[in-house]
């Protein structure tokens, strides 16, 4: 039952759809399209493949992490998304879109981007097909990511700082969508997360969904069975929605998304879009939405900039409203512990927003043991690697006077 | 008068119906009111009220920025339909323009009840279209508000049928691909849209948007629609203003002269 969502028109359930401006509604047909050609076309499917093992180092290693599992007392599965190229699995998205944007001929591809790691991606994928690429950001985030706006003006994309509203990842979506309205004939609308107007929530499930494929494929093949839960974080829902589908029909598998708690969901100052929001309409589509009861938009507020969205996409809260999946907020304190406990277990320095999900593996584990009569199996997605979050850890542990002291260069 | 009576009127009259845009609550709720009522008086048959959004996709930077003052002035949905009701009570025909996301979170039954009680006549919708109206169509047929969805150069035939089929009062026939804001010259897309949607039907009255922003470009956009639809340039005319006074006298001044233009069509 669950293969045939979204419906026709993208909903699932009562989420999803097209909440647009009508100007857009002929290129999101038209995306539609080429996507359902693509889909069945072999020679897409061979060139995405190609790619995906070739260039972005995929399928990703399943890595059984004892350390971590002893000291955790469970056993612990990560699919390690953090070693694709770019350092996350939005390398997946990023290139079945832009082989999509050339399949249509669009010679330019535009992308919003929070902390800057979609933008690096979408801009690693326009240079690598040869696509013009222009990355909206907002300006407080090109302010604390300098780094990461270096690095997609050196793979030549344009980066537009975005001054209005919050200045923000939301707001640098709104410029994106503002674009594209006045550039459908020629551009791409590279979205980052499965969200938005349909049909982009089912075709970036789509293109991360190697994700849960390999890693049920590799369960299968490395302890002979499946997990018993499968772990992520949930922002936008990409990486979640990746690892969780191929995972949906296997009705003994629980699946866990942990949201961005923040200070904690009762401070209000969270990005937990499904715990602590409410239905609502945002960028395109009917979800779950951090809103005040006029149904403005709220900021969110997560030490994770790639978690710091106000929405998510539709097809968690379906999965969410079904009860086929569990979504818990984990607070931006128990994050940062098991982000330690990663690194200094198994020598794994974890985004920040993959230390969501370890945390929250962590902490269902007692009440799994006891329901389980055993040890329980948890597959985490640890969607990406902390590279990019070294400054922000190293100033949330206080360590950076001593980073500074011994590399004077490299602080910022 | 409904908005369908004022179209017929200015049919009448060989002319154009000018319709203004402001922000309400911008920048305060009393100063909104003045800014519609001035408009109305210096020439603006109908007043579109925009509800302040957050997250306004199909804006540009003045009604934005507008919306932004608003809100961080603290401006509510209640305030917004208040300052419908005092304009509307002021003889001043209203229609309000809302992303959707407010109204659902209002209530979409109680919010068309509550929009028709402070007296506007209609509702434009720029990020609701049809194919996720079904409340929306329900609701509106009920407390009988106008529907005005919009229609865009990129729109296919089939749906320019389909949307005029579900539009009320007037459709909004958006000039250009791109978001609200004056433009130097009139969209040449604009002329060919409107015969496309007089050929889905020839008697719902077209009014014409984006990039209007002086008297001359609203004579031409009056010699082949119905309406004339003007956001950015009246607000300008509040958000650069030293003062007050100066940008309500601004805003009568921009008013007759956008009226004179609607009445004096290029044929």
């Amino acid at each position: 039952m669950t293969s045939v969502l979204p419906d026709l028109a993208g909903h699932f359930g009562r989420y999803g759809g097209r909440f647009v401006p009508e100007a857009l509604v002929r290129a999101l047909d038209e995306l539609e399209t080429a996507y359902r050609e693509a889909k069945t076309d072999p020679e897409f499917q061979a060139e995405f493949q190609d790619l995906l093992l070739n260039y972005a180092g995929t399928p990703s290693l399943l890595y059984p992490a004892k350390r971590l599992s002893a000291k955790a007392g469970a056993e612990i599965l990560l699919k390690r998304e953090d070693l694709n190229h770019t350092g996350a699995h939005k390398v997946r998205n990023v290139l079945g879109q832009a082989l999509l944007a050339k399949r249509m001929g669009k010679p330019r591809v535009i992308a919003e981007t929070g902390a800057g790691q979609h933008g690096v991606a979408s801009a690693t994928a326009a240079a690598l097909l040869d696509l013009e690429c222009v990355v909206y950001m907002g300006e407080t985030d090109t302010e604390r990511q300098a780094l990461n706006v270096a690095r997609m003006r050196m793979l030549g994309a344009t980066v537009v700082p975005v001054t209005n509203g919050s200045r923000t990842l939301k707001d640098a979506l709104n410029e994106a969508l503002r674009d594209w309205v006045a550039s459908v004939d020629t551009t791409h609308y590279l979205l980052g997360t499965a969200a938005g107007p349909h049909p982009f929530p089912e075709i970036v499930r789509d293109f991360v969904g190697g994700i849960g494929v390999e890693a049920r494929q590799q369960c299968l093949d490395q302890i002979g069975r499946l997990p018993d839960v499968v772990a992520a974080c949930v922002g936008g829902g990409s990486n979640a929605i990746g690892i969780f589908h191929a995972f949906v029909p296997d009705e003994g598998v629980a699946l866990y998304g942990f949201e961005a708690g923040g200070d904690g969901v009762r401070t209000g100052r969270h990005a937990a879009s499904i715990t602590g929001g409410s239905v609502g309409v945002l960028h395109g589509a009917r979800t779950y939405v951090l809103q005040d009861d006029d149904g403005q938009t709220v900021e969110s507020h997560s030490i994770s900039a790639g978690l710091d969205y106000p929405g998510v996409g539709p097809e968690h809260a379906w999965l969410h409203d079904t009860g086929r999946a569990e979504y818990e907020p984990v607070t931006d304190a128990e994050a940062m512990s098991a982000f330690q406990l990663l690194c200094r277990t198994e020598g794994i320095i974890p985004a920040i927003e993959s230390a969501h999900a370890v945390a929250g593996a962590i902490r269902i584990i007692p009440a799994l043991t006891a329901e389980l009569g055993r040890e329980p199996t948890i597959l985490i997605n640890l969607s990406g690697r902390g590279d990019k979050d070294v400054h922000t850890a190293g100033a949330y542990f206080g360590i950076l006077d001593e980073v500074e002291t011994l590399v004077p260069g490299e602080q910022e | 008068m409904s908005i369908s009576e004022i179209f017929h009127k200015a049919r009448a009259e060989d002319r154009s119906v000018l319709i203004g845009c402001m922000p309400a609550g911008f920048p305060t709720v009393d100063d909104s009111i003045a800014s519609m009522i001035a408009m109305h008086e210096a020439g603006c048959d109908v007043v579109e009220v925009e509800l302040p959004y957050s997250d306004p996709v199909m804006d540009g930077p003045v009604i934005q920025k507008a919306s932004d003052i608003a809100l961080a002035a603290g401006v509510r949905t209640r305030d917004t339909l208040r300052i419908i009701e005092a304009v509307a009570n002021a003889g001043v025909p209203v229609v309000l323009m809302t992303y959707w996301n407010p109204v659902e979170k209002y209530g979409v039954n109680a919010f068309a009840r509550d929009l028709a009680a402070a007296g506007a006549t209609g509702m434009i919708t720029p990020d609701l279209i049809p194919d996720e109206a079904e409340e929306w169509l329900a609701a509106s047929d009920e407390q009988g508000i106008d529907r005005t969805f919009l229609v865009s150069p990129s729109s296919t035939d089939e749906r320019i049928a389909m949307t005029v089929a579900n539009c009320r009062g007037f459709v909004y026939a958006t000039a250009l691909m791109g978001v609200t804001g004056a433009r130097t010259s009139v969209s040449r897309q604009a002329p060919d849209l409107v015969e496309r949607i007089r050929q889905a039907d020839r008697d719902l009255p077209v009014g014409v948007g984006l990039g209007v922003g002086n008297g001359k470009q609203a004579a031409e956009v009056a010699g082949f629609a119905d309406g004339v639809i003007v956001g950015s340039a009246l607000i300008r005319c509040v958000l650069d203003a030293p003062d007050r006074e100066t940008g309500l006298s601004r805003l009568r001044a921009l008013s007759a002269e956008l009226s004179e233009g609607v009445r004096n069509p290029e044929k």
